[in-house]
């Protein structure tokens, strides 16, 4: 067999295998029970805890549990901006890197804080140590309010009629100290020693073979790398991202990267289902989801390692697919498979440059941002999903002629309610705000790096990133403008908050509601058919709305580029 | 009023829902609706893109064409009013049948006047004789009729209804065959249950129900979807310089929106409500049949529903040493006087004429509560039946032994679920009659199929828990609350209840009536008492306990009707996809004719195409709304994978059919 | 919202020292151990050093070229054409690219190129090229530099770096190292 295709199965099969474990620990930590790190972390955390004035054993409803987060994101938020606004006099700016305009910092807080990671600027010109490390802390806390928000659903979807959800804050420290710390610090020794830099000593001096001199931005690269991926973060700390020779120096990081950005999303399903004691669940979502993976995944894989038909036209070896943005040490197939991998799941990180793929290749990374439930992010992977089970759920319990129940509650009015204006969020944020983009051509039209249905599939992608809090983006588009930074700063707010509240909400109402035990009447959501219920709402609901949109742009160069 | 086979559309109906279609256009009707008021706003655009062609626009494209798109869109909403209509017209058929019964009859008021019925209010007394009309429903407060009842129920054989007890209440128009009645009123005119389900049916009070609210929920949000995709498409064809047309916009709106089930939905509610009707089951909200889909307990009474009226004799075992037919004899005699059915059940079990036995000046004597046990007593000849202990207390009181042998043959009987009764002459037992209940056939079936549904069965008995636990097993009940008094089903109810389960049980007495209002679907029987009646949430006209197992699928047809025809609206919206939007970008971008997989033959027939076959898909379907989609008790994953091969996959490839079919008749005409 | 305040503003605090702070001079501390001592993998030679992950700059006809780049080898920033592959200004590029290479390689056939010489990378630094990139050189290199083909194709057998393992991903060749094997071979 090709030795990239085996590359690509050997990172999906190792993902899967720690993701087993991973689960089980995950969902350990959630229900409060022990764990072998107890000894060391237990003490750090009541400190923290004491200092902070918080009880940790207190119980709060899925309301105060909400307060909580958007609170304390509000902190994240004021000190990222400051940061960002002052890094020219701050220390650890060996680089000498100016501060971020008003615009461009709102743009990249917001960002970092809402798992995004919509890089606007250069990693290595437009930022200085300090702040790569408050961006860090940030993919740190953005993937821990997710997992936190997950931990509430678990929480409120355990058999039962229940009134609190477990706490907040000690949910997202817990996530921190216990399941990420743990992970990027292994993870980042293993990038060492593949090459990463870490240091913080600023550009270096270097002289080519050929004479000339060079500048090369290095940085504390191997602990910022980790946090990217596990957290799903993706923001690069240099500008070409994981597609960077020092950000990913080798297949051997890239299987690492590729392992660890899809891991936790894994986890986090397998986790679920050990959380509500219904592992036959956790595998039908984990079925669907890879089923939607994969038919998005094996098409991207194959057209990238395939090649540009228009430079096979030229002439010339065309055997190694689409090199155009692609580095040689990764191959064109890995680059495919990863293309998908970082839309499905909120990463967005890179190993090559999307704006350079085949027009299908790209509309189908845009298809898994706009479903952006297979995997999906950290915790709010699950969290998306949960809507369209309740979609789900609801018309095919009319279908079997009972009043539609997940895990025995009944789906009433209220929480269809709340389903349908996420669903709705999603396609209003990214039609409406490439609808925006278009109509005022005069912003936007300049910063566009191709020309027709590629210029509008930028547009398009922008907006679909940013609402899915993905951060990949055909990167072509000169995106530090204040029309991009402004737009693309509400759409990523609107894109993060509202998905994790109403999910939760719909869960604790749910949760709060009489348990129904289950008969022959009642609708399995653990089988097969189910999942397929489940896959038919997202292709119909999710995928169909945007297909004009989609027609406009890659299917229309797709099909003019014969 | 027994089930009529007759068509759907009956020409009289059809007629008064043509009518209607048009009277429902108005949009302050048309707003409760959120799916068909958008398309009416369409219809309306269109109407002045018409006139504004008209006007010398010359942009939108032909006149003609244009015209069309908008009579196909007001054909679209005058067939959704046409289905609600003739859903409505059907329900108020088969009302106005059963109000005829009730046509204003004279009735004599206890003070001797004679007033119309309509006079009549609640509290009122009036007295009926032989060959009378009951002028309204009410309540016996005096005497005891035979009654004629089959203009409510359609069975011919006359019911006995008398004061007290639980078999008190008499109908409007029905008729009394033998003897005198005083009745009292007890609902104001225009208030009884069939006013009610009347006004339901007629959309005057008809209140969405839950599931139909959530569902409502669903629809808006998938017509908001494509708001939102049809708005930011007009910017999307400006920046590529496309120029789409006003009726392009709108008819890619109108047949992405799920107007098929949005059009259909309240005949389907109106459809299920008028199915418990004409399966003579009165409901009092349209919640009360959704309700029914849901249930998972049911209780039901033993005598009437489980087994055939009651117990027969069906066993002489004479006492070791004694004659069987002294035996008989004895148990004939004693069961001369006795007019309970049991007792008739032995003088036929013994297939003798009782009075071909000599019993010379026989004094009678009779069941009460206190001694249990019944006979006769002829010159010095004293014979006894009852229960066990009551023979028994008669026995040894009397200084006789109770024989061992009859002992074992009591436990015996008990044991295989019969009754025993004892017989005793002169103070010696002499023998056990065995009764036994007949389980009605067929029944096992219907339990299986309950239980396949996922409704757990429980059967409500006075019976001991042994006979109970027997005949509990043999009709195939789950489980069985035995010497049941009133207040023990009550607390059934409320601890199946406090597990989350919903409960469903037939009641007629006034003793069932806060059990009918704790149940989450209460039937009372119509022969029951009011308060029975007035506490449940239905009514069953025929008194027909295993009526509820009817309405539990009423429910879910309901449910699934609206499930069913959801998911092939939306499955729908594939097809008319790769019909519309093709079409739109074709000329601005040739090179998408790769889109149009369903080789259209130009745009415009391909957007008429996508309309007309929205349109026509409605009147298609209203047969199914009608009659419900099938319900199949194959278990709720099988029933998923059954419908969603049949409606949704259907649903994907119906319309490419029909689409294509269509265009090829349009292209015809272009 | 006031009672989550300051406990927010405490924890937050705190956190940061932890996750930025005590987690970053862990790895800090281990990179000292690493290849580098944390700067990434250097090559000394003749008495300078070089990163070699850090693609450079080969224009010299008599050096084996590297990629084109969208940033010229400056690595002080990175990054693609970011070029859809329809782009036709892009399709002219990669044709212009093409007819450069041949005038400068006139003994090979066009089908021979490669498509990654013609294409630029995406970090804009690709160290590496494929075999297929170096054997096409090779005839170039060998009548400028005067040395047999047949020992320049040796040298290239012997920089090719297998896939991972043997196993995993594509054979690919360091244009840094093989360069610098290059001016060893004299």
């Amino acid at each position: 067999m090709n030795t990239e295709i085996l590359g690509i199965l050997a990172m999906f099969l190792i993902t899967l295998l720690l993701a087993l474990p991973l689960g089980k620990y995950i969902a350990r930590i959630y229900d409060g029970q022990r764990t072998f790190l107890d000894p060391v972390l237990g003490p750090v955390e009541r400190l923290f805890f004491r200092i902070s004035g918080i009880d940790p054993n207190e119980g709060w409803s899925w309301q105060k549990n909400l307060v909580a987060l958007l609170v304390i994101n509000g902190v994240w938020f004021l000190l990222g901006m400051f940061i960002l606004m002052n890094m020219n006099w701050l220390p650890l700016n060996p680089d000498h890197n100016p501060s971020q305009g008003a615009h461009l910092a709102f743009n990249t807080t917001i960002s970092f804080l809402v798992n995004c990671n919509l890089q606007h600027y250069s990693g290595e010109s437009g930022i200085s140590y300090l702040g790569q490390l408050y961006l860090m802390f940030l993919q740190f806390t953005t993937a821990a309010t997710g997992m936190a928000g997950a931990a509430l659903l678990f929480r409120a979807l355990r058999k039962g009629t229940h009134k609190t959800y477990g706490n907040f804050f000690s949910d997202y420290l817990k996530t921190c100290t216990r399941i990420l710390l743990p992970l990027c610090l292994v993870m980042g020794v293993m990038l060492l020693f593949c090459g990463t830099p870490m240091t913080m000593e600023g550009k270096q001096q270097m002289t080519g073979l050929q004479g000339d001199t060079l500048q090369v931005s290095t940085g504390p690269v191997a602990a910022f790398v980790p946090i990217k991926h596990l957290g799903t973060n993706g923001g690069g700390f240099f500008g070409a991202n994981s597609a960077h020779p020092l950000e990913n120096p080798g297949y051997g990081s890239n299987m690492i990267e590729m392992v660890a950005q899809m891991l936790i999303p894994f986890a986090m399903i397998f986790a679920f289902g050990i959380f509500i004691r219904r592992r036959r669940m956790a595998w039908v979502i984990f079925g669907v989801m890879t089923l939607g993976f994969l038919a998005l995944a094996v098409p991207n894989t194959y057209m990238e390692a395939k090649g540009n038909p228009a430079i096979a036209h030229m002439g010339i070896g065309n055997q190694l697919g689409n090199m155009e943005g692609k580095e040689v040490r990764l191959g064109a197939a890995a680059a495919g498979y990863w293309s998908i991998a970082t839309t499905v799941i909120s990463t967005g990180s890179i190993n090559s440059m999307h704006d350079s793929h085949m027009p299908l290749s790209g509309m189908n990374e845009l298809l898994a941002m706009m479903i952006n439930c297979f995997y999906g992010g950290c915790g709010v992977g699950i969290l998306n999903y949960f809507i369209f089970i309740i979609l789900a759920v609801f018309i095919s319990g009319l279908m079997v002629g009972r009043t539609p129940e997940f895990l025995g509650k009944k789906i009433e009015a209220r929480e269809m309610k709340i389903a349908m204006i996420i669903a709705l969020l999603h396609p209003l944020l990214i039609l409406a705000g490439t609808a925006l983009a278009a109509a005022f051509p005069q912003y936007t039209t300049g910063t566009l790096n191709n020309p027709g249905f590629h210029g509008f599939s930028e547009m398009l992608y922008e907006y679909t990133s940013s609402a899915a809090n993905n951060g990949s983006g055909f990167e072509g588009l000169g995106d530090n403008t204040p029309w991009w930074n402004i737009t693309t700063g509400f759409v990523l707010i609107l894109g993060r908050f509202l998905p994790i509240i109403g999910p939760v909400a719909i869960a604790g109402i749910l949760g709060s509601k009489k348990y129904i035990p289950e008969s022959a009447g009642t609708l399995q959501t653990d089988t097969p058919t189910f999942g397929f219920m489940t896959l038919a709402v997202i292709a119909i609901v999710a995928a169909l709305a945007f297909f004009p949109a989609l027609t406009l742009g890659p299917i229309a160069e797709f099909f003019s580029s014969k | 009023m027994k089930p009529q086979h007759k068509s759907l559309f009956q020409k009289e109906l059809v007629g008064e829902a043509l009518r209607q279609s048009f009277v429902k256009l108005n949009p302050r009707t048309l707003f409760r609706n959120p799916v068909m008021f958008t398309v009416w706003i369409g219809t309306l655009i269109m109407f002045f893109v018409c006139l504004w062609i008209l006007a010398g626009e010359k942009g939108q494209g032909s006149f003609g064409y244009n015209l069309i798109v908008f009579l196909v869109l007001l054909l679209t909403l005058l067939f959704a009013n046409f289905a609600e209509a003739i859903a409505e017209a059907r329900g108020k058929a088969q009302a106005d049948s059963l109000r005829k019964t009730r046509e204003e009859t004279p009735a004599r008021l206890a003070t001797g006047k004679t007033v119309s019925s309509a006079e009549l209010r609640k509290g009122d007394m009036f007295i009926c004789e032989a060959g009378d009309i009951i002028p309204a429903d009410g309540e016996i407060v005096e005497g005891l009729a035979t009654i004629d009842e089959s203009a409510i129920t359609g069975e011919s054989a006359p019911v006995i209804r008398e004061a007290g007890g639980d078999k008190s209440s008499v109908t409007g128009g029905t008729k009394v065959l033998s003897d005198k009645i005083k009745v009292q009123v007890t609902t104001q005119p225009g208030e009884s249950f069939l006013d009610k389900m009347i006004a339901l049916v007629e959309g005057a009070s008809r209140q969405k129900t839950p599931n139909e609210i959530a569902l409502t929920i669903l629809l808006a949000g998938f017509t908001l979807v494509f708001v939102i995709v049809c708005t930011t498409l007009k910017p999307f064809g400006d920046f590529a310089n496309i120029t789409i047309t006003i009726a392009s916009f709108i008819a890619l709106f109108v047949c992405l929106i799920p107007t098929t089930i949005g059009g259909l939905l309240s005949a389907i509610g109106i459809a299920g409500m008028d199915r418990a009707l004409r399966a003579n089951v009165i409901t009092k909200s349209g919640k009360a049949v959704e309700t029914a889909g849901d249930i998972d307990v049911l209780l039901l009474d033993k005598t009437g529903t489980i087994t055939i009226g009651n117990r027969r004799a069906t066993h002489f075992y004479p006492a070791a040493g004694i004659e069987e037919k002294r035996f008989v004899r004895a148990s004939v005699l004693s069961s001369m006087a006795d007019e309970t059915p049991e007792g008739k059940s032995i003088i036929e079990l013994a297939k003798t004429d009782p009075l071909s036995y000599a019993a010379p000046e026989p004094r009678f004597v009779k069941f009460t509560a206190e001694t249990r046990c019944s006979g006769i007593d002829f010159g010095d000849t004293r014979i006894r039946k009852g229960a066990t202990d009551a023979i028994r207390n008669i026995v040894t009181r009397a200084g006789n032994v109770f024989p061992a042998g009859i002992e074992e043959q009591v436990k015996q009987i008990s044991g295989n679920g019969g009754t025993p009764l004892v017989v005793s002459e002169n103070e010696q037992a002499i023998g056990v009659i065995e009764l036994q209940d007949i389980i009605k056939p067929g029944i096992q079936e219907r339990f299986q199929r309950l239980r396949k549904m996922g409704i757990k069965t429980v059967m409500v008995t006075g019976d001991n828990p042994l006979t109970a636990k027997y005949i509990a097993e043999k009709a195939g009940v789950d489980d069985f609350i035995a010497e049941a008094k009133p207040e023990d089903k009550m607390n059934y109810i409320r601890r199946e209840q406090s597990e989350g389960r919903l409960v469903a049980m037939m009641g007629d007495g006034t003793n069932d009536a806060p059990a009918l209002a704790q149940a989450d679907v209460g039937v009372a029987m119509n022969s029951g008492t009011q308060a029975a009646k007035e506490a449940g949430n239905m009514v069953d006209l025929d008194n027909d306990p295993t009526k509820l197992i009817e309405v539990v699928e009423i429910g879910k047809q309901l449910l699934m009707t609206r499930g069913t025809l959801t998911t092939f609206s939306i499955a729908n919206d594939v097809a008319k996809y790769f019909a519309i939007i093709p079409a739109l970008f074709i000329t601005a971008v040739p090179a998408l004719q790769g889109l149009n997989i369903m080789a259209l033959h130009s745009p415009q027939s391909a957007i008429l195409s996508a309309v007309i076959f929205n349109a026509v898909i409605i009147p298609l379907l209203i047969p199914l709304a009608l009659k419900g989609v099938a319900y199949k008790p194959i278990g709720a994953s099988a029933l998923l994978r059954r419908n969603l091969f049949l409606y949704g996959l259907g649903g994907i490839i119906v319309p490419f059919i029909g689409i294509k079919l269509i265009d090829m008749i349009v292209s015809l005409f272009l | 919202m006031k009672q989550f305040l300051w406990p927010s503003i405490k924890l937050t605090l705190l956190s940061l020292l932890l996750l930025s702070g005590v987690y970053t001079l862990i790895l800090l501390g281990v990179a000292q151990l690493a290849p580098g001592k944390g700067k990434g993998e250097l090559i000394a030679w003749k008495g300078k050093t070089y990163y070699a992950n850090i693609g450079q700059s080969f224009t010299d006809d008599r050096y084996f070229w590297s990629r084109p780049s969208a940033v010229g080898y400056n690595a002080s920033g990175s990054g693609g054409s970011n070029k859809g592959p329809n782009n036709p200004e892009y399709l002219q590029t990669v044709k212009d690219r093409i007819d450069s290479f041949l005038v400068h390689n006139p003994d090979i056939g066009r089908a021979q190129i490669p498509v990654d010489l013609v294409t630029a990378s995406g970090s804009g630094l690709d160290p590496d090229i494929s075999l297929q990139a170096a054997k096409v050189q090779a005839p170039r290199i060998a009548r400028l530099r005067g040395i047999p083909e047949t020992s320049l194709l040796a040298l290239i057998d012997k920089q090719t770096e297998q896939p991972l393992l043997g196993l995993f991903g594509p054979a690919k060749l360091n244009v840094l190292r093989l360069n610098m094997a290059l001016d060893n071979l004299k």
